[in-house]
């Protein structure tokens, strides 16, 4: 073949390969998962927290999970985020001279990092050999530590930085919240609460189904500030106890209603989410367009089955004799 | 008979001693990692739990063993072999290559002992790009060890066998091409689900498997280029200038192509404007893309490419264009949110330096005892 005919067979053929990645790869992709009709969940209410962390304790010992000392004052869990020892943490928000409580100027606020059981898991969506897995009643997300590999795509694969490794032990595992409901503690399964919420003493972590924490939301958003509303602590359904308290100002959003595809974990507070270190969602979940792309160039092995074919031909009249050597 | 001979020579000379210190400081550390854990030697953390073992070991080590992939492309589609001098050489770095990318994917494995999973069909998740770089990156190894079989079958002169693996080959290199457009572009994929995360000038979503292949090609051409040049200035050979000019040819294609691309995709998705932001991710992308561009210009003109040594410089560009687009992407620019931040320790980057060593090592052992380098075009 002549060198100019050569490139120019080159180029075109190659052009013409990567056009159909290129299609393959713009197909549409999928739709976000939508929301389990009997999703268990939590709302957390960032106004009602008091900051005591008694839902930190109460998961590690719910976990069987070690508290983490920083300071001189062994006086309680000083986790100031998520790591191999912590599933649950309070974080807070401070502007100014943080003398108001739920103030976005001068003032602070607390807001829970936890699991956020995703209604489109990014974490599920990414690890090869399953070992996340989402309930199909439930919605919870738990993990198969006798699975992983330890890969760590969940933990770049999750828009909350959720999973943890436990990078100092030689043989760590991935470390998250599955609501109580892993193997060996199964609170949820046995018609217990959440160990945060249950130890929650104002219902700031609330427990419940999706739908009824998002009716309980939403009543919530619909109040005036100044208000007298009767908050229930425990589950939704069947709070073991209320209190009397004025309403906040409110924010008019519901993190977890549509974030990604949503939460069955919900949050709303007064302060706006990205000051309580929420990340920047839209509303399509990633792990909806990298499975659409994964599955349009892929289509369960056919396409590269075709593909093979076709190599394996052109290979072959391209190889004769003389160059069998090789 | 084949005009490929061993170079022979000493093997312990000076630089390989080095190399091997090197090697021996990696090792230590990579011990380290086994016995303590990860935390100890490496900087990883809850934000970045993907450093430089990932990103520069696996993803960027695989992106610059595509030599042999770029090869095969060219030489088995679309001609009937007068590349053949560049292919076994080409093999050898891209079978060392992915050999420590796989390596270095195991011991970057926090559950390392438990690897055997992912062969597993019932464990099979379809919907993860790292299901698919895991098992194509592992057969792609497999078929390179066949495709480089010939050499080693030569030396010990196992005619028989020889031939009859020289019937099936065509099949081996036809794997050698699919394999690797399937598992790096998914490596591209692996960004998608990461979503805001990575940097808006990176995160091409549905086009990250195309610019991923692009990338990869690019790095494969200009190891072919580099090593094919450095391998004459080493050992001496005969110039192979005027056949590496037309590989250049289609590098030019590649890097117009990515280029274009690049610059369409940030239109269609309205941020062309943060090339211009003044900011680090934009200084990053300015300097990618001036890496993307020098290759262009050197190469475009036929005075230019005549020149080794000027074609060296357009394949180091290219070599670091393809790897500062994947460490912008994966690493540099990559930020999980607040409270986040990684720099990789000495340790780390002792481990990493150990298996660059130890691929260093393994080529010059390997073409001085096995017949991989052309003597020359006539011989
Ligand atoms: S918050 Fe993260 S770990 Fe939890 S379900 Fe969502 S993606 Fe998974
Ligand atoms: S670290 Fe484990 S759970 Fe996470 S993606 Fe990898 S294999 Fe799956
Ligand atoms: S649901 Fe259980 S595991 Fe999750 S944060 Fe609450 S107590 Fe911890």
């Amino acid at each position: 073949m002549k060198r100019r005919e050569f490139l120019k067979k080159s180029l075109s053929t190659g052009t013409a390969t990567l056009c159909t990645v290129a299609a393959a790869g713009s197909a549409e992709a999928r739709e976000n998962l939508k929301p389990k009709e009997d999703a268990i969940g939590m709302l957390y209410d960032s106004t009602l927290c008091v900051g005591c962390k008694a839902c930190v304790y109460k998961c590690k010992e719910v976990n069987g999970m070690p508290p983490v000392q920083e300071s001189e004052i062994y006086a309680w869990d000083e986790a100031r985020d998520l790591s191999g020892d912590t599933m649950n943490v309070i974080k807070i928000y401070q502007d100014g001279t943080a003398a108001v409580k739920d103030s976005e100027v001068d003032g602070f606020a607390f807001e829970k990092r936890s699991c956020m059981h995703c209604v489109d898991p990014g974490c599920v969506s990414v690890c090869p050999v399953t070992a996340m897995r989402q309930d199909p009643i439930t919605g919870i997300v738990t993990h198969h530590a006798d699975v992983c590999i330890g890969c760590r795509n969940c933990m770049v694969g999750c828009p909350y930085n959720v999973p943890q490794f436990e990078y100092d032990d030689a043989f760590g595992q991935i470390i998250k919240c599955q609501m109580c409901n892993q193997k060996g503690v199964e609170r949820i399964d046995k018609g217990m609460m959440t160990g945060c919420a249950e130890a929650c003493p104002t219902g700031a972590t609330l427990f419940g189904s999706r739908t009824e924490l998002m009716a309980e939301a939403k009543r919530r958003m619909d109040l005036k500030a100044g208000e007298i509303y009767n908050y229930p602590r425990g589950d939704v359904r069947t709070p073991d106890s209320f209190h009397e308290k004025e309403v906040p100002e409110y924010k008019k959003h519901i993190w977890g209603e549509t974030e990604a595809g949503g939460t069955n974990v919900l949050h709303i507070s007064s302060v706006s989410f990205d000051k309580l270190g929420m990340p920047p969602l839209g509303d399509r979940s990633a792990a909806s367009i990298a499975e659409g792309v994964q599955h349009s160039l892929y289509s369960y092995l056919a396409l590269p089955a075709v593909a093979l074919a076709g190599l394996a031909i052109t290979v072959r009249r391209n190889t004769d004799d003389k160059e069998e050597e090789l | 008979m084949s005009a490929h001979k061993a170079l022979g020579g000493r093997i312990f000379t000076l630089p390989f001693m080095i190399l091997g210190i090197i090697a021996a400081i990696g090792i230590y550390y990579m011990a380290q990692r086994f016995i303590l854990g990860m935390g100890t030697v490496a900087n990883i953390n809850g934000g970045f739990p993907w450093g430089i073992w990932v990103v520069f070991d696996v993803v960027i080590g695989t992106g610059l063993a595509c030599g042999g992939y770029a090869l095969a492309f060219t030489v088995y589609l679309f001609n009937k072999g007068q590349y053949h001098p560049l292919v076994r050489p080409a093999l050898l770095a891209s079978l060392l290559g992915y050999a420590l990318g796989g390596f270095g994917a195991i011991f970057d494995m926090g559950r390392w002992w438990q690897f055997y999973n992912i062969v597993l069909p019932g464990n099979w998740n379809f919907n993860s790009a790292m299901l698919e770089v895991g098992l194509c990156v592992a057969l792609y190894i497999l078929v390179l060890i066949i495709e480089f079989a010939p050499v080693y079958l030569e030396k010990i002169g196992a005619k028989g066998l020889l031939k009859s693996l020289n019937k099936v080959m065509f099949f081996f290199i036809a794997l050698g091409v699919l394999l690797p457009t399937m598992h790096q572009s998914s490596l591209g994929s692996l960004l998608i689900a990461m979503g805001y995360k990575v940097d808006p000038l990176w995160q091409s979503l549905q086009f990250q498997p195309l610019l991923a292949v692009i990338s990869a090609l690019v790095m494969g051409y200009s190891i072919v280029i580099f090593e094919a040049s450095l391998s004459n200035v080493s050992f001496g050979g005969k110039s192979e200038t005027p056949l590496l000019s037309v590989l250049a040819k289609v590098a030019i294609g590649l890097l117009v192509a990515f280029v274009v691309i690049r610059m369409i995709i940030l239109m269609i998705q309205g941020k062309f404007g943060l090339i211009f932001a003044g900011d680090f991710s934009s200084l990053m992308f300015m300097l990618e893309m001036a890496l993307f561009i020098i290759p262009l210009f050197i190469l475009a003109s036929p005075a230019r490419r005549q020149n080794g040594g000027k074609l060296l410089i357009a394949a180091v560009s290219m070599l670091f264009s393809g790897a500062l687009y994947r460490f912008n992407a994966f690493l540099f620019t990559f930020d999980p949110g607040p409270g986040y931040s990684y720099f990789p320790s000495a340790s780390e980057i002792m481990v990493t330096l150990g298996i660059i060593a130890i691929e260093i090592m393994a080529y010059l052992v390997v073409v001085k005892t096995l017949p991989v380098l052309h003597s020359s075009e006539q011989a």
